[in-house]
C-alpha cells in the first residue's frame, strides 16, 4: 500500500468531497493562496478556485458565523482554524450556535458544518499556543468531536466529518501534518464514534487519542520487551465515545491506563474512568490511573515542556504500577 | 397626506401592524398570568420597521433576528397560533416548545430564527447571505440587530467581510435607543450607528423607523442594491419601543415625556390617518379589520391552550439531525 503525510490524507480527504458535492467548501486563514497554514490546503484553490477555497481576514469569530449561517443555508462549510487555540474566539460560534440550531428550531434547520485545525502543543510554543481541548467539545451535546494524526483514520474520518448532518469539531496536530500512515487509492469512510484498537494484548488495557497515540505505542513497544503485553486504543472520536470497546478490553485485561493531553480536571480520562468503574466494576484489579499534561500552563523552556507533557517513561511506569510491578 | 404608496400596502401595513400590537399585548397579559414563562421581550412600538421591511422584499428573501423576534416572525409569515403555542411552550408552536420566545424559526418561511447572544446573529445572517451567492441565487437576506449589538466586535468581523465579498445582505439595526438599559449615548461616542458602515465602505443610512413609508423606501433601495450584485448596506431604522427591554424592566431609565413623545409618532395611528385621510377605507371597514385581528389573537391563544406541552420523549431529539446518536444517560 502506498505511503502518505496526514496532511496530505487530510487533503485527500477535503478533495474527494468537494468533486463530489459542490455545496462543500474550505474558509479559513490562509487556506488559498497561501496553500494552508500547515500546507493542508496545498494546491487547492488551483483545483476547486476562489469561489470554494476562501481565504478570510483574521476574524475568527466572524467566518465561523458567517459558516454556521452557510450551513443553515444548503451548504457545507468546512471551516479551518489555523489552531484550535484560536477558535477560542470563536467558541460562541461553535457552542451556542452550531450545536444548537437543530434544537432550537425545532430540527427544521440543520448544520452541517466541520470545523478543523490542530490542536494541543507543538514544540516550545508557551501558553497560548499549546493547549488541547477535546473535552471542552466534547461536554457539548449537539456537536461531534474526533481527534486523530493517524492519516488513514484521519482521511476516512475527515470524509464521515464532511458527509455528517450535524456540526463536526475536527482536531489534528501541527507536530503530525509529516507523519507517514498508509493510505490506499480507493475511497473509503471512516464510521464516527468508533474507537480503534491499534495494537492487541492482554495484560493492560492503553487508551489514547491525537499525538499521545505515539507516546502509547512506544510505550507498548517498551512494555513487551519486559513481557508486558498492552492492548493500545486509539479513541478516534472523542464524542460519541465508544466505551464499549474500552470496557470489552478492559474485561479481558482487567486494568486501564488512559494517556492524553488534557488538563487532567474534567478530562477525557475522567469520563472514560467513570464509565469504566459503572460498566466494569468487577474486572478489575487496579485502579484506573491517567495520565495528563500537567495541571498548569504550558511554559517555553525545554525541560518545562518534557515535564508538562505525558511521556513514555511515565507511561511505562504508570503500567507498571497498575500491574503491581515493582521499579 | 399625499403618498407614493397605494391603499393596498396601507390597509396591510394597519392590518399586520395591528396584529403585532395586539399579539405582543396579549402575550405581555398572559405572561402576567404565568401562562408564558422564561424571557419575554415585546416589539411594541417597533412595527413599522417589520411591515416596512416586509413590504419591500420578496416571500422567498431570508430574515434572520434577534430575541426579539414574535413581530418579525408573525410579519415573515409564521401563522400568530404557532408563534402563541411557542410561546406556551406547546407541541404545536413554530419550534415545537422547543425555542420559546427567544427562538422562533421556519425554515418555509424563510426565518432563520430568533438568536439569544447580542449580535451573534449578525455573522449568521452574512453566512446565509454568502449561500445564497455561493449557490446562485438572487435572493436577499434580511439582518437584524439593536443598537447594543451594534457595539459587539462580531459587526466588524461581518461588515468587512461582507464588503470584501459583496454578500447580498441588508444590515438592520433598529436602533431602539436603549440596550436593555443603557442608553445609546452612554455606549459609544458614534451615536449615528450608520456611519459605522463608513470604515468598511459599506453604504449606510439612516432611516425614520416610525414610519412604514420610510423603512419601505430605505430597505428597498438597500434590497435593489444587494439583488443586483452591489453588495450590502447598512441600514440604521431610529425607532423605539413603548414597553421595557423584557417583561421585567418596568424601563426607569428614561423619561414618560420621551415615551409621550415617541408613542405620538405610533405608526398604527398616523397610517390609520393617512388611509382615513384618502378615504381607503370606512369606518366599518376599519372596524371589520380590527375585529379579524382581534379574532386571530384570540383564536390563537385557543389554539395554544388546546395544544399539548412535547412528549416527554422529545427530551433527547433534535439534538442531533443524527437519529441514532448515542446519549450519555447515567
Amino acid at each position: 500500500m502506498r505511503t502518505i503525510a496526514l496532511r496530505q490524507a487530510l487533503r485527500e480527504a477535503m478533495e474527494e468531497e468537494m468533486r463530489i458535492d459542490s455545496s462543500v467548501f474550505l474558509m479559513g486563514e490562509e487556506v488559498a493562496q497561501y496553500n494552508g497554514a500547515y500546507k493542508v490546503s496545498q494546491g487547492m484553490l488551483t483545483e476547486f478556485g476562489p469561489k470554494r477555497i476562501v481565504d478570510t481576514p483574521i476574524s475568527e469569530l466572524g467566518f465561523a458565523a458567517i459558516g454556521v449561517g452557510a450551513a443553515m443555508n444548503n451548504t457545507k462549510p468546512i471551516i479551518e482554524f489555523m489552531t484550535w487555540n484560536f477558535a477560542e474566539l470563536a467558541i460562541d460560534q461553535i457552542v451556542n450556535h452550531a450545536a444548537k440550531i437543530v434544537s432550537m428550531s425545532g430540527g427544521q434547520f440543520s448544520c452541517p458544518i466541520v470545523f478543523r485545525g490542530p490542536n494541543g502543543s507543538a514544540g516550545q510554543l508557551a501558553a497560548q499556543h499549546s493547549q488541547a481541548f477535546e473535552n471542552w467539545y466534547a461536554n457539548v451535546p449537539g456537536l461531534k468531536v474526533i481527534s486523530t494524526i493517524n492519516p488513514y483514520d484521519a482521511k476516512g474520518l475527515l470524509k464521515s466529518a464532511i458527509r455528517d448532518a450535524d456540526p463536526v469539531v475536527f482536531m489534528e496536530s501541527e507536530t503530525a501534518y509529516g507523519d507517514l500512515g498508509e493510505v490506499p487509492e480507493e475511497t473509503y469512510l471512516i464510521p464516527i464514534g468508533k474507537a480503534s484498537i491499534k495494537k492487541e494484548g492482554t495484560d493492560v488495557t492503553i487508551v489514547s487519542y491525537n499525538k499521545m497515540m505515539k507516546v502509547a505505542m512506544d510505550a507498548a513497544t517498551e512494555l513487551a520487551k519486559e513481557n508486558i503485553n498492552a492492548e493500545v486504543i486509539d479513541l478516534r472520536t472523542i464524542r460519541p465515545l465508544d466505551w464499549q470497546t474500552i470496557v470489552e478490553s478492559v474485561k479481558k485485561t482487567n486494568r486501564l491506563v488512559i494517556v492524553e493531553e488534557q488538563w487532567p480536571f474534567g478530562s477525557i480520562s475522567s469520563e472514560i474512568t467513570y464509565r469504566t468503574q459503572k460498566e466494569a466494576f468487577d474486572f478489575l484489579d487496579a485502579p484506573i490511573r491517567r495520565i495528563c499534561s500537567a495541571d498548569a500552563n504550558m511554559h517555553y523552556a525545554h525541560n518545562l515542556v518534557a515535564g508538562y507533557l505525558p511521556d513514555v517513561p511515565k507511561t511505562v511506569k504508570l503500567v507498571k504500577e497498575v500491574m503491581y510491578m515493582k521499579k | 397626506m399625499h403618498s407614493q404608496f397605494g391603499k393596498e400596502i396601507y390597509l396591510y401595513w394597519y392590518e399586520t401592524m395591528l396584529l403585532l400590537r395586539k399579539f405582543e399585548e396579549k402575550a405581555g397579559q398572559l405572561y402576567g398570568m404565568q401562562k408564558i414563562r422564561g424571557f419575554c421581550h415585546l416589539y411594541i412600538g417597533q412595527e413599522a420597521v417589520a411591515v416596512g421591511t416586509i413590504s419591500a422584499l420578496r416571500d422567498d428573501d431570508n430574515m434572520i433576528t434577534a430575541y426579539r423576534d414574535h413581530a418579525l416572525a408573525i410579519a415573515k409569515g409564521i401563522p400568530a397560533k404557532e408563534c402563541m403555542a411557542e410561546l406556551y411552550g406547546k407541541a404545536t408552536g413554530c419550534t415545537k416548545g422547543k425555542g420559546g420566545s427567544m427562538h422562533f424559526f421556519s425554515k418555509e418561511k424563510r426565518f432563520f430564527g430568533g438568536h439569544g447572544i447580542v449580535g451573534a446573529q449578525i455573522g449568521l445572517g452574512a453566512g446565509i447571505a454568502f449561500a445564497e451567492q455561493y449557490q446562485g441565487t438572487d435572493r436577499v437576506t434580511i439582518c437584524y440587530f439593536g443598537d447594543g449589538a451594534a457595539r459587539q466586535g462580531m459587526l466588524h468581523e461581518v461588515m468587512n467581510m461582507a464588503v470584501l465579498w459583496q454578500l447580498p445582505v441588508v444590515f438592520v439595526c433598529e436602533n431602539n435607543h436603549y440596550a436593555m438599559g443603557t442608553s445609546v449615548v452612554r455606549t459609544s461616542k458614534v451615536l449615528d450607528i450608520y456611519r459605522l458602515a463608513d470604515a468598511y465602505d459599506m453604504p449606510g443610512d439612516s432611516v425614520d423607523g416610525m414610519s412604514c413609508e420610510e423603512v419601505h423606501k430605505g430597505v428597498e433601495r438597500a434590497v435593489r442594491r444587494a439583488r443586483e450584485g452591489g453588495g450590502p448596506t447598512f441600514l440604521e431604522i431610529k425607532t423605539y419601543r413603548f414597553r421595557g427591554h423584557s417583561m421585567s424592566d418596568p424601563a426607569k431609565y428614561r423619561t414618560k415625556e420621551e415615551l409621550e413623545e415617541y408613542k405620538e409618532k405610533d405608526p398604527i395611528n398616523t397610517t390609520l390617518s393617512t388611509i382615513m385621510a384618502n378615504n381607503w377605507a370606512t369606518q366599518e371597514e376599519i372596524e371589520q379589520i380590527n375585529e379579524k385581528v382581534r379574532l386571530e389573537v384570540e383564536e390563537s391563544v385557543k389554539f395554544a391552550e388546546e395544544s399539548p406541552f412535547p412528549d416527554d420523549d422529545e427530551l433527547y431529539k433534535d439534538i442531533y439531525m443524527d437519529a441514532n446518536y448515542p446519549f450519555i444517560t447515567d
